[in-house]
């Protein structure tokens, strides 16, 4: 069987990638098209405050009135984009560190490696804080590349060490030989063969990223316009949802967010599966 | 009789179908005797001996019947077999270096062992720490970690452990393949003085080397592409051989001596045919330079008055 | 043609890296046109390091490495491009010397690539399948498949093959038989040696065993512990062995035409009292030429 034919048939029958799959696009389809079937703009008075979930508002209505399953697929819409702009900046950034400090050794290795650690060791959090509250206008776009700059020092080690043992292989030795480029090595005879461990790289990114802008969100330092699904939890603490019993305001988002990056982390675990032909159940 | 194999066949498991890796091997050994298991890469060899100890998936048994010391070994039953295990039956395996848990003293993984076959460690201290003194291990060692021995220390010490309980059987893996000429003989040479000593009965040696075998081996046995191929004392094989593959075999291997401007050898073209779908009659048929029609069936084993037997049709007329 | 002096390798080990030991300690020796030398020892003796030393796929701490007179240890870019024309390797197991997820026959694209871009389609497969005959394979069997889909012996075949695309003097091969079968071997070996006969190849053959070596070598190198301790015309070497390390090792090997404890006798004379044991002997080594064609390392 051809590489790609037997990545496909495993793919399809590995129960926790196919669920996992299938939560993550249900919510990512819902994102795409929910803005475009809602009645309401989220942020608009759209009736009643404090209603229960109805024919007229699915999901109900805030302290405010404005509808709450409007505020969930825009807020759906941005967390996928800090998911995938996020995620995909940490990855990118991860891998060029990872792949010269894996490969060239050395000074190399050592000085992006202080570069890492120094990365690692500040407290993200703090760094975020900081950064977003000096920011003047915060969009959702801003929030990912922050995120992104400050996610990529874990990519860039898992790399790095993928790196390492990838290099001791002789066929690299052999690329050597053939007169090869250092570049030429990395793309042609490395990367290739890390492209599984990339790509579930990339969904634990992807799920990180959404958590992180959930973080910042919820104290305050979310998007200064528009909705996500962190505001919109913060806003129903804010306005103690959960005592008042407007339940469907926080949890709602909250569960999404749950769902979302549950379903990456399976997807994660099923790929791996997938991937290494010892983990699978025969 | 120590160990009796009747007709056994374990395939393999796997997408594409069932791999016959072992198809139909029978044989005996007796008491005392070192039989030497040789072939190339994907003969069965390995198979034969993982199944006469860990038989599980994806192997599976076919059919066969295998004895040891007059009693059936139920190599099927995974549950019954433990009762065989270590105590009746062991194994030295491949990698026997890296074989014991790192992070465990040595003294704390051998008495794990025996405490999960109900046996108190206390109780054969003593037996142990000797038999540690006759291969050359200081007491002192007990107390380390593997991490803390050297390659040949950590070797000699796990072929201690896998003989302490005198099994009757004892099959070592391919345990000289990865090792330094000086090594490989002093190991060779103490699975020899273990079964001088009655620390085991028989030894199964398998591997790909014949000449360590024409060392050490009493008897050897000669597979190809799971099936029989010849077997007998050690001279008659390695100086009198009778099935095509073993001529060709040994008169393939270099020595000392022997030199390529002088004497050229010369290989086996072509290769072991694929066993997911092996072919009717004699396997070896499409590398044999004697091969003709009857080939195509099944060879008989003829057995000649040395208990020489070899499975060939040549040999039948 | 090919010489290698005072060769060292330092590697740092400890906390600090206060800890030196030298993979390959001081070794010289030379490699004539048209032979075929092997580098015999055990694991950890330096062999392999050598090979890669050689192959310029580690940097040498000490010593130079010269090929027509020029050394090449600090070699670089276009230059040591151009050395690959000359020396080129293969190594110990096939299966990983080739890229998992591409056919087998990628290797020669990539000789085509760095060294022959501007050849026309036709003169490069001529060359090509001139090649793989010369190894013994039929093209049509070979290209256009996996390396899963070929045997160990016909994947170190193309990877000679790929090294007889350029105009190599100098094979290192590193223990390339040691992973086939016992059938495969010899065939491979003999074809080393077709290639020194035909082609005027000279090869470093790197192996742990000593029947390959005594085989197919005109020449043979003894190391321990990154030392050379004896080295000289293969035949006086191991009918004569002189060194202590050497006489343990032709000792120990299994051989099918006597036994173990018959060997232990048969180097019975005198082993002398200058001989340099590495890692017991103090102090530095010396090779001398005790006769034509025959050197032990003796104690300075």
């Amino acid at each position: 069987m051809k590489k790609k034919n037997e990545f496909l048939y495993f793919a399809f029958r590995n129960k926790k990638l196919v669920i996992g799959f299938v939560i993550f696009v249900f919510f990512l389809v819902l994102a795409i098209i929910g803005p475009f079937i809602t009645r309401y703009e989220p942020l608009d008075y759209a009736g009643m405050g404090s209603e229960s979930p109805n024919f007229e508002h699915i999901f109900g209505t805030t302290f405010f009135g404005q509808d709450v399953f409007s505020q969930f697929v825009y807020g759906l819409r941005a967390s996928f984009i800090v998911g995938f702009m996020g995620g995909g900046i940490a990855t990118l950034v991860g891998l060029l560190v990872g792949f010269f400090a894996g490969y060239k050794g050395g000074f190399w290795d050592e000085m992006l490696m202080m570069l890492t650690n120094v990365m690692m060791v500040i407290p993200t959090v703090a760094l975020l804080i900081i950064l977003a509250a000096y920011l003047p206008y915060r969009g959702v776009e801003i929030q990912s590349v922050i995120i992104g700059m400050t996610a990529w020092p874990w990519t860039a080690r898992a790399v790095r060490s993928q790196t390492f043992s990838l290099k001791q292989r002789e066929y690299v030795s052999l690329a050597r030989i053939s007169g090869f480029s250092t570049l030429k090595i990395i793309m042609q005879e490395i990367a290739p063969n890390m492209m599984s461990y990339v790509f579930m790289v990339f969904i634990l990114q992807f799920g990180g990223s959404i958590l992180a802008a959930v973080a910042l969100d919820f104290i305050g330092l979310g998007p200064t316009e528009g909705i996500s699904l962190g505001l919109m939890m913060q806003n129903a603490v804010h306005w103690n949802a959960i005592q008042l019993g407007i339940w469907w305001w926080s949890i709602l988002p909250g569960l999404a967010i749950t769902m979302i990056v549950g379903a990456l982390y399976f997807m994660n675990t099923g790929l791996d599966e997938v991937f290494n032909p010892k983990l699978r159940e025969m | 009789m120590s160990l009796k194999l009747d007709d056994l066949k374990v395939y393999y498991n796997t997408l594409r179908g069932k791999v016959k890796a072992l198809d139909g091997v029978s044989f005996e050994l007796k008491d005392g005797e070192i039989l030497g298991l040789a072939g190339e890469s994907g003969c069965g060899k390995s198979t034969l001996s993982n199944s006469l100890i860990l038989l599980k998936p994806p192997m599976k048994y076919i059919s066969g019947k295998v004895t040891l010391d007059n009693e059936e070994l139920p190599i099927h039953n995974y549950k019954k077999m433990n009762d065989f295990r270590y105590k009746r039956i062991s194994i030295i395996p491949q990698y026997a270096m890296n074989a014991m848990n790192p992070t465990v003293r040595i003294n704390r993984y051998i008495s794990d062992i025996l405490t999960a076959k109900d046996i108190k460690y206390s109780d054969y201290e003593k037996e142990l720490k000797r038999r540690m003194s006759l291969v050359g291990l200081d007491h002192s060692v007990l107390n380390m970690f593997p991490i803390e021995l050297s390659g040949g220390m950590k070797q000699r010490m796990v072929m201690v452990i896998a003989t302490l309980l005198n099994p009757s059987l004892l099959l070592a893996d391919e345990i000289t393949s990865a090792l330094d000429v000086s090594t490989q003989k002093a190991v060779s040479k103490m699975l020899v003085e273990f079964r001088d000593r009655e620390f085991v009965k028989s030894v199964i040696f398998v591997t790909h080397d014949v000449s360590v075998l024409y060392q050490i081996a009493d008897k050897i046995m000669i597979m190809y592409a799971g099936k029989f191929a010849e077997m007998g004392n050690t001279e008659e094989i390695i100086h009198n051989p009778k099935h095509p593959y073993t001529k060709l075999l040994v008169g393939a291997m270099p020595e000392v001596g022997i030199k390529f401007t002088e004497t050229p050898l010369k290989g086996i073209p072509g290769q072991p045919p694929a066993l997911l779908n092996p072919p009717l009659g004699c396997r070896f048929r499409e590398r044999c330079p004697f091969a003709f029609d009857k080939c195509n069936e099944e060879p008989p084993v003829i057995t000649d008055k040395n208990w020489h037997m070899c499975s060939c049709w040549k040999e039948a007329e | 043609m090919f010489s290698v002096k005072n060769l060292t390798k330092t590697y740092r080990k400890g906390a600090f890296g206060k800890v030196k030991f030298n993979a390959v300690d001081n070794a010289s020796f030379e490699i004539k046109q048209g032979e075929i030398i092997s580098l015999i020892g055990e694991s950890g003796s330096g062999k392999t390091t050598i090979g890669k030393l050689i192959l310029r796929l580690l940097s040498t701490s000490d010593g130079s490495i010269e090929y027509d007179g020029i050394d090449v240890s600090s070699f670089k870019g276009g230059d040591l491009k151009n050395y690959y024309r000359h020396v080129q390797g293969v190594f110990q197991d096939p299966f990983c010397s080739f890229n998992p997820i591409f056919k087998a026959d990628r290797v020669f694209k990539m000789v085509r690539e760095e060294f022959f871009p501007k050849e026309t389609e036709n003169n490069w497969n001529e060359k090509l399948n001139n090649s793989l005959k010369a190894v013994g394979l039929n093209p049509a069997e070979v290209l256009n498949k996996f390396p899963h889909q070929l045997s160990g012996g016909q994947l170190q075949r193309l990877l000679i093959a790929r090294a007889l695309l350029l105009d190599v003097k100098l094979l290192v091969a590193d223990e390339i038989i040691s992973m086939l079968d016992a059938s495969t071997r010899i065939d491979v070996l003999n074809l080393i040696a077709k290639l020194r006969d035909e082609n005027g190849l000279s090869v470093l053959f790197v192996t742990h065993d000593l029947s390959l070596g005594y085989y197919i070598s005109d020449r043979s190198i003894i190391l321990y512990k990154g030392v050379i301790v004896e080295m000289g015309n293969t035949q006086k070497v191991f009918h004569n062995p002189v060194h202590s390390y050497t006489r343990s090792l032709l000792e120990a090997v299994p051989r099918l035409d006597s036994k173990w404890d018959e060997l232990e006798h048969k180097y019975s004379h005198e082993i002398r009292g200058d001989i340099f044991i590495p890692g017991t002997t103090e102090g530095d080594f010396v090779l001398e030429e005790i006769e034509p064609e025959h050197f032990v390392a003796i104690k300075k």
